[in-house]
């Protein structure tokens, strides 16, 4: 029996086990929503802009580890998606981004709401597609998910014109996918497993450096094995957080920019870095001459094209991280090292983190109390900015894949649609999105969509009056000429709490924290807690530009 | 897309960089619309320059190959290969310029040509190999293949008569003896990661 191609999507998304799609609708995707409305295996979750539908697949793509779909319409609703799908390329989240588009008779014409998306989005997807001949469409929704979820994932985009899915087609959905292109390495090389294994025994002051590749290969339980055995300290990446237990005596924290002095000292002093699932970012090596001067570097990562990218690596690895773990992990015995772990304590001690408390409520203390009430085990979805940064910092992560935000990109707004994925991905889970007043403004459309899907999130926003990452970096880099930073009007968050039909909550003093926080969080339905906390407050230690890591300010 | 600016302009400095040279690279791609744009995009955003780029087909309809000419260190040559391996749409990648190979590139050139010079001209075609394909009043159509020196020489060997307009279609290029950059072939890509 024939069946339109739009039919034959929904059918493919099934088949993948799609549960939920975030969308919003437009008259290119009509015959798509047309076919949505007879399936009762997936649920649609209409957003208030595009932005939060691929904000919140993202979101939900974090949390679960599954494909993230999101749908939107030609033109403006294909524009719309552009930054969430810019951020879940620069994070590698599996995502599936579904756009109608004008007829193919109008393709090129400047038709109504007619963008070339595959264009505009080439840079920013591993791969996209215009659907031309509608027989082909199962093949390329087949393909779409297996490389968007296999590999170093990412973002793949399927534009689909109006008559093509309106076509009839025959529906088979294709068992395999053939991409003779596309093949990632998934085992290591032996011989370089076991040239690793002998480098780590004979190394004296081994650091491993972890980043959301541990996460995306599900790669914890081994990471936690790996640093036991050979007595590693681990530092993480912003990406990789949550992929080790914040409260481990061998934990840094995580390094670079605003990374814990004791993370930076470490990699600075270590023999042997050992990088998992990270690609040595900017923020991450800051002056690359002085990055692990004294370092033999192990790269072990699932995408060649990292390799060699920033830093000169001495042992190269290409594969999955979890398998390579596996193996290497057999060929290892405990090993003991006291002495650098004893120098490890040492820096610790003597450079903890901190910040001023003078009796006024300060961010940090925000973040320890909330850490301290859900003992590090909620999903903390953030915003972009110094809140996010003291979340990395004073959040006290147990579980993985229960830090849901923008790294790479470092896109504000996406906090609350991501948070909306996330507890669509996680039902029954505490969600807590902390924000600021600048982010929650970005995207705050999107309390909408929470309030219809029923969702109990608990946003904690740190007000500053002011976007206080720019402040900052104006009063180290532009001697305190602060210019478009300061927000003169905010609206009535507690009023807005309740125009939403959420519980408002306004803490200006660590006892409003103490005394409401833990009621805060056990009330039932959604919650806006403003939290007042100075403008002037920095995120501390940071590494300025052209500096190495091991030589931060603190204040 | 061949001849690059600096090359019309005469200068052949390259500057900086160790153990900097062209490298020619045998890329095979599945043959889809778009597969240019892709690649080409992806030279210009990570900021890779290319001396010359040529598409054709391959003895396998489905399979395109692109001759590719880079210009840089080592280093920028691994990166450029991994970076291209990424595209979904890119089969195989042999950097042909590290083994014996053959490179052919084709010119043809509109020359001004009074039928007194008419004689002279095919004489110092002859020497190159070259062959009349067209003939106007006032202008001869000529067309030579060969490597990259040859045909810069066949043009400034005809640059005094007056060039009215000249197209090259870049360089093609293969392994020489029973070695191959095609699919399947037992060259070693230099996608590998070890």
């Amino acid at each position: 029996m024939e069946i339109t191609a739009a039919e034959a999507l929904i059918r493919c998304l099934e088949k993948e086990n799609v549960e939920i799609i975030f969308g919003y609708p437009g008259g290119a995707n009509l015959p798509v929503y047309d076919a949505l409305y007879r399936s009762t295996r997936i649920n649609h979750v209409l957003v208030r802009h595009e932005q939060g539908a691929v904000h919140a697949a993202d979101g939900y793509a974090r949390v679960t580890g599954k494909v993230g779909v999101c749908l939107a319409t030609s033109g403006p609703g294909a524009t719309n998606l552009v930054t969430g799908i810019a951020n879940a390329y620069m994070d590698s989240i599996p995502l599936l981004a579904l756009t109608g588009q004008v007829s193919t008779s109008q393709v090129g014409t400047d038709a109504f709401q007619e963008v070339d998306i595959t264009g505009i989005t080439l840079p920013i997807t591993k791969h996209n597609y215009l659907v031309k001949d509608p027989r082909k469409l199962p093949g390329i929704v087949k393909s779409a998910f297996h490389i968007a979820a296999t590999g170093r994932p990412g973002p793949v985009l399927i534009d689909l014109p109006r008559d093509v899915a309106q076509a009839m087609i025959e529906f088979k959905y294709p068992a395999s996918v053939r991409l003779p292109g596309y093949k990632p390495t998934y085992r290591g090389h032996p011989t370089r497993i076991h040239e690793i294994a002998g480098l780590i025994k004979q190394s004296h002051r081994p650091v491993i450096y972890a980043g959301g590749g541990i996460l995306s290969a599900n790669a914890a339980a081994e990471l936690l094995q790996l640093a036991e055995l050979i007595s590693a300290p681990v530092t993480n990446t912003f990406m990789g957080l949550a992929s080790f237990p914040g409260d481990h005596p061998l934990f840094l924290g995580m390094l670079g920019m605003h990374g814990t002095r004791y993370a930076n000292l470490a990699v600075t002093e270590c023999d042997m870095l050992i990088a998992l699932g990270a690609r040595f970012d900017d923020r991450v090596t800051m002056h690359l001459q002085s990055f692990a001067p004294e370092a033999t570097v192990i790269h072990i990562d699932i995408d060649p094209a990292e390799i060699g990218k920033n830093v000169i690596t001495h042992v190269p690895l290409v594969g999955d991280v979890k398998l390579i773990l596996r193996a290497l992990l057999q060929g290892l015995e405990k090993i003991d090292r006291s002495p650098w772990l004893d120098r490890i304590r040492e820096l610790k001690a003597q450079y903890p983190l901190t910040y001023c408390r003078d009796g006024r409520l300060k961010p940090q203390f925000v973040i320890e109390q909330l850490s301290r009430h859900t003992q590090g085990k909620a999903i903390i979805a953030t915003d972009v900015g110094q809140h996010q940064m003291w979340v990395a910092q004073y959040y006290h992560f147990r579980q993985p894949r229960t830090l849901i935000s923008s790294g790479g990109l470092g896109a504000m707004g996406f906090g609350l649609p991501a948070a909306i994925g996330a507890s669509l991905g996680s039902p029954g889970e505490l969600v807590v999105l902390v924000t600021g007043d600048g982010s929650l403004q970005m995207t705050m459309q999107e309390l909408g969509t929470m309030r219809e899907q029923g969702l109990p999130l608990k946003i904690l926003m740190l007000n500053n009056f002011c976007l206080g990452m720019v402040r900052q970096l104006q009063e180290f880099y532009c001697e305190g000429r602060y210019m478009g930073v300061n927000f003169t009007f905010h609206p009535d968050f507690e009023l807005l709490a309740k125009a939403y039909g959420m519980t408002g909550y306004t803490f200006r003093t660590e006892e409003d924290v103490i005394k409401l926080l833990p009621e805060a969080l056990a009330t039932p339905g959604p919650v806006l807690i403003n939290c007042l906390v100075p403008p002037e407050e920095n995120v501390m230690p940071m590494v300025l530009a052209g500096k190495g890591i091991a030589e931060p300010v603190d204040r | 897309m061949v001849v690059p600016a600096r090359e019309l302009l005469g200068v052949v400095a390259v500057e900086g960089g160790f153990g900097r040279m062209k490298h020619t690279l045998a890329v095979l791609v599945e043959n889809r619309p778009g597969v240019l744009v892709r690649v080409a995009g992806l030279f210009s955003r990570r900021g890779f320059n290319i001396e010359s780029l040529t598409v054709g087909r391959t003895e396998n309809p489905d399979v395109s190959r692109m001759t590719i000419e880079v210009d840089g260190d080592d280093r920028l040559i691994e990166q450029v290969t991994k970076q291209l391996h990424k595209l979904i749409d890119v089969i195989k990648i042999s950097d042909i310029s590290r083994e014996e190979y053959v490179d052919r590139d084709l010119v043809m050139i509109k020359v001004a040509a009074e039928p007194s010079q008419r004689v002279e001209i095919m004489q110092m075609a002859g020497i190159f190999r070259a062959r009349v394909v067209d003939l106007g009043r006032k202008t001869m159509t000529l067309e030579c293949t060969g490597n990259e020196g040859k045909i810069n020489a066949f043009e400034e060997s005809l640059r005094p008569y007056g060039i009215k307009e000249l197209v090259r279609t870049g360089k093609v290029a293969m392994l020489r003896g029973s070695k191959f950059a095609g699919v399947g072939s037992g060259t070693r890509s230099s996608s590998d990661d070890e």
